[in-house]
């Protein structure tokens, strides 16, 4: 018993060197050398100013003015709304606003929940009313799926081609571009599936909306 | 559904079986203490560790001394885990070790959390980012992956010899198989494993959170940290706890598609493997084959389930208004909580890989599963990590479910039963039918405490009415005691109002009573296991003769599948029927 407890202790000692400082420590250097920019987050510069990370969602709204100029609050968050001269992603609840990527969390919403049609008709209705009025024929039915449900991890960085599809009459318009221009960009920024087969394509939101920032000086 | 998603699901089972045989091989030798590829580079180091830990590693062990130092190493395991989590801003650690400065979590969250790494369950309260610091992390958490993993593997390993000991007592040495699990299998693949994940994304960095300024003119705080470490023996020792708090659909975790495919092997190629093991080391590989078929029967049944589920779309979407079929550049269904880059199909055998092992990283929100594609991975739960099940636990839990279906069998055909030679008699069927017996226990009483009393039902959602609110209290119970860690995340027993744990406090009913039932339903039915072995290893073997009822043919596995089913669902249908299958039948939202 006594010996026993002797090599428990030395061996968990021995053990979270090992495992614990040593295997993370050699992993992090090869990681720095071999593949600097997937280690560090894929981080995404505009003019040598950090603008996010290739592969976390973020939000491309804008802060909401009063008439003084100031940045509208509500209950201690910033007002904002979607800003029409970008694609938008999906929806997002984290907490303290959209895409909050310090606090990754899951939506929990329920199958049977009244609080998850209540959210799928809001998401619904904000969709319409941001798109329709650029794509006309454009109903409920119509809508992708991953327009209006909240990812897992309420950061996903990719939206559907079909929802992109959709976007793009609005961003055509907003910046005076031909559809077919857009559309253009929105193929070239489609991924395809994994090794041909697995998983879903989607479009990477930001790459979209910066390739659009380099066609288009954003007009105001 | 699509054709892509299918193609997925065939190519996935193909892949893992090809690569499951020769690792399989590979163990056998490994754990026969025979020679491989990799024992000149590592025989060295091997031996050095022994003669630090001061012990003679070819001195035999009978069950009760195999026991004895598993739960020494497991108790000392604990205590430092709980020390590191609850020290983690003290003088000591380095500044570059926590960047953010964050706090402990509370002492009773931190007995949960402990009791979930040292049990391989995983299961967090706390969430990754806003808990944690980097040295926690790495110092505590990720050391725990590597060793609750090994451990569970020693006991497999043990009661293959016990099954086919010839000669004494001895089980083999648990300091042994400790080590050599680390070093021969786990290491390896570990190393490897993060290096092809950095270099599809994963971040590796000690950098403090990033802060970038949108092209839309807000403000992004970025989580950083040494992910790739931690995510690659996350899912080889099937543990499951995520670095950051929404798992492996955080893109940091899982960037893509293909990392999404190669965590899923990560998972299940280990329990997959042993298997194998088994059957080379018991001199009869038909004896594995037969028990891969019934795994993976039942594990297909559970992805086409869960995939037809998902595909069709939820309730609360229809009544929106929503069309859940696929459509040109949209692959549709239930996309509330799954990421776009793996789809329905991706989700959906993610989430079957994960709780029919005792992984529980999820890359999908169990939650906002359908009714019918919720019940799914609480069926898988109900087995009892049967179906591949976690690394060793799979094996040592399906291991007690062939004595007992050979005992059936046994009393069917009116004959002693005999397994590989040994008559099977009183004392092992009833370790086993205990053992078996212990985790449904321990669920279904935590879960009938938890929704009965009033401390259990502080910790359902806000959201979680009707049968979702059951729903999440049992898969609480059922997920702890079977070691898994994946949750209906809405269930609370940290309440968490800043990062850095500063004001926050846990649910101590909660806490406490997952705590105890981890450790409860771990460490039981490895006793268990251990004495069947300890029985079995001094049986004398008789030679197969004409009335000796074969494991190893079409008819066993028939009848292993039927003895899963028959026990998960005496157990667990009542339970089931109350939460996800009334959800699964009924468009009513609550």
């Amino acid at each position: 018993m006594r010996r026993d407890i002797l090599t428990a202790c030395i061996a968990m000692v021995v053990f979270t060197v090992l495992l614990g400082l040593v295997y993370p420590l050699v992993i992090t250097g090869v990681s720095q050398v071999a593949f600097p920019g997937n280690a560090n987050g894929q981080k995404v510069y505009v003019g040598g100013k950090l603008v996010g990370s290739k592969i976390i969602g973020q939000s491309f709204a804008k802060v909401v003015l009063d008439k003084n100029g100031k940045p509208k609050e509500e209950e201690g968050e910033l007002l904002t709304q979607a800003d029409p001269r970008y694609f938008q992603s999906r929806p997002s609840a984290t907490e303290g606003g959209a895409y909050n990527a310090a606090a990754s969390a899951f939506s929990n919403r329920g199958p049977n929940d009244k609080a998850t049609e209540e959210a799928d008709a809001e998401n619904i209705k904000a969709y319409l009313a941001l798109e329709k009025p650029y794509d006309p024929s454009l109903t409920t039915a119509q809508i992708p799926v991953d327009a209006v449900n909240t990812s897992a991890s309420n950061l996903d960085p990719e939206i559907s081609e079909a929802n992109a599809r959709i976007q793009a009459h609005r961003v055509a318009a907003k910046r005076g571009l031909s559809l077919s221009e857009v559309d253009g960009l929105v193929s070239k920024y489609t991924d395809a599936r994994g090794l041909g087969f697995s998983g879903e394509p989607g479009v990477n939101v930001l790459e979209l909306n910066l390739a659009l920032d380099r066609l288009t000086a954003a007009p105001r | 559904m699509t054709f892509a998603g299918w193609a997925t699901i065939v190519l996935f089972a193909v892949i893992l079986t090809a690569l499951a045989l020769p690792l399989g091989g590979y163990m056998a030798k490994v754990y026969s203490a025979q020679r491989v590829f990799l024992s000149p580079i590592l025989a060295g180091p091997e031996r050095l560790l022994y003669r630090v830990f001061r012990v003679d590693e070819r001195q035999g062990q009978d069950w009760k001394a195999y026991a004895k130092s598993l739960l020494v190493f497991s108790l000392a395991g604990w205590l430092l885990l709980y020390l590191i989590l609850r020290t983690q801003n003290a003088f000591f650690v380095p500044h570059g070790l926590n960047p953010l400065g964050y706090h402990s979590a509370p002492w009773n969250v931190t007995f949960n959390t402990v009791s979930s790494f040292v049990t391989n369950t995983n299961w967090q309260y706390y969430s990754g980012e806003t808990t944690m610091s980097y040295f926690s992390q790495m110092l505590g958490l990720t050391v725990q992956n590597w060793l609750s993993a090994s451990v569970a593997v020693a006991v497999a390993v043990a009661l293959i010899r016990g099954i086919m000991g010839r000669s004494g007592k001895s089980l083999g040495n648990f300091w042994q198989d400790l080590v050599r699990t680390i070093l021969y299998v786990l290491a390896p693949i570990s190393v490897l494993g993060a290096l092809v994940l950095v270099s599809q994304g994963v971040i590796q960095n000690f950098s403090t959170y990033l802060s970038a300024h949108t092209i839309t003119g807000l403000s992004q705080t970025i989580a950083m940290g040494p992910v790739a470490s931690q995510e690659v023996i996350k899912e080889l020792g099937t543990n499951g706890g995520g670095f950051f708090n929404v798992n492996s659909a955080h893109p940091f975790e899982n960037p893509t598609a293909f990392t999404n495919l190669f965590e899923m092997l990560l998972v299940l190629i280990i329990p997959a493997a042993l298997v194998f093991t088994y059957g080379r080391m018991t001199g009869n590989r038909r004896q594995g084959y037969a028990i891969y078929s019934a795994m993976m029967a039942l594990f297909l049944v559970a992805v086409v389930v869960a995939y037809v589920a998902e595909a069709h779309g939820s309730p609360a979407q229809h009544a929106a208004g929503l069309h859940t079929h696929a459509i040109s550049g949209s692959g549709g269904g239930n996309m509330e909580g799954k990421e776009q880059r793996f789809g329905i199909a991706g989700s959906a055998l993610f989430d079957v890989v994960t709780t029919v092992t005792s992984c529980g990283a999820v890359n999908s929100a169990i939650e906002s599963f359908t009714g019918i594609g919720g019940a799914v991975p609480m069926a898988n739960l109900s087995a009892s990590e049967t179906i591949f099940g976690g690394v060793g636990t799979g094996l040592y839990s399906i291991l007690l479910y062939v004595l007992l279906a050979v005992f059936i069998g046994g009393l069917m055909v009116g004959r002693t039963p005999e397994w590989l030679g040994k008559k099977l008699e009183a004392r092992e069927i009833k370790l086993a039918g205990l053992g078996i017996l212990v985790t449904p226990l321990a669920a279904l009483f935590a879960t009938a405490l938890a929704t009965a009393s009033h401390g259990g039902r502080a910790s359902i959602s806000e959201l979680g009415k009707g049968p979702q609110g059951f729903s999440e209290s049992f898969y609480a119970y059922l997920s702890q005691a079977n070691n898994n860690g994946s949750a209906f995340a809405g269930y609370t027993g940290f309440v968490q109002p800043n990062a850095g744990n500063v004001g926050s406090h846990g649910v101590t009913f909660a806490d406490l009573l997952g705590g105890g039932v981890m450790l409860f339903a771990r460490f039981a039915p490895i006793l268990f296991a251990l004495a069947v072995a300890g029985a079995l290893a001094g049986k004398r073997v008789t030679p197969a003769g004409l009335g000796t009822m074969r494991t190893d043919n079409p008819t066993f596995v028939v009848l292993l599948i039927a003895v899963i089913i028959l026990v998960g669902a005496l157990t667990f249908f009542p339970a089931l029927l109350l939460g996800p299958v009334v959800q699964g039948l009924t468009g009513h939202l609550y």
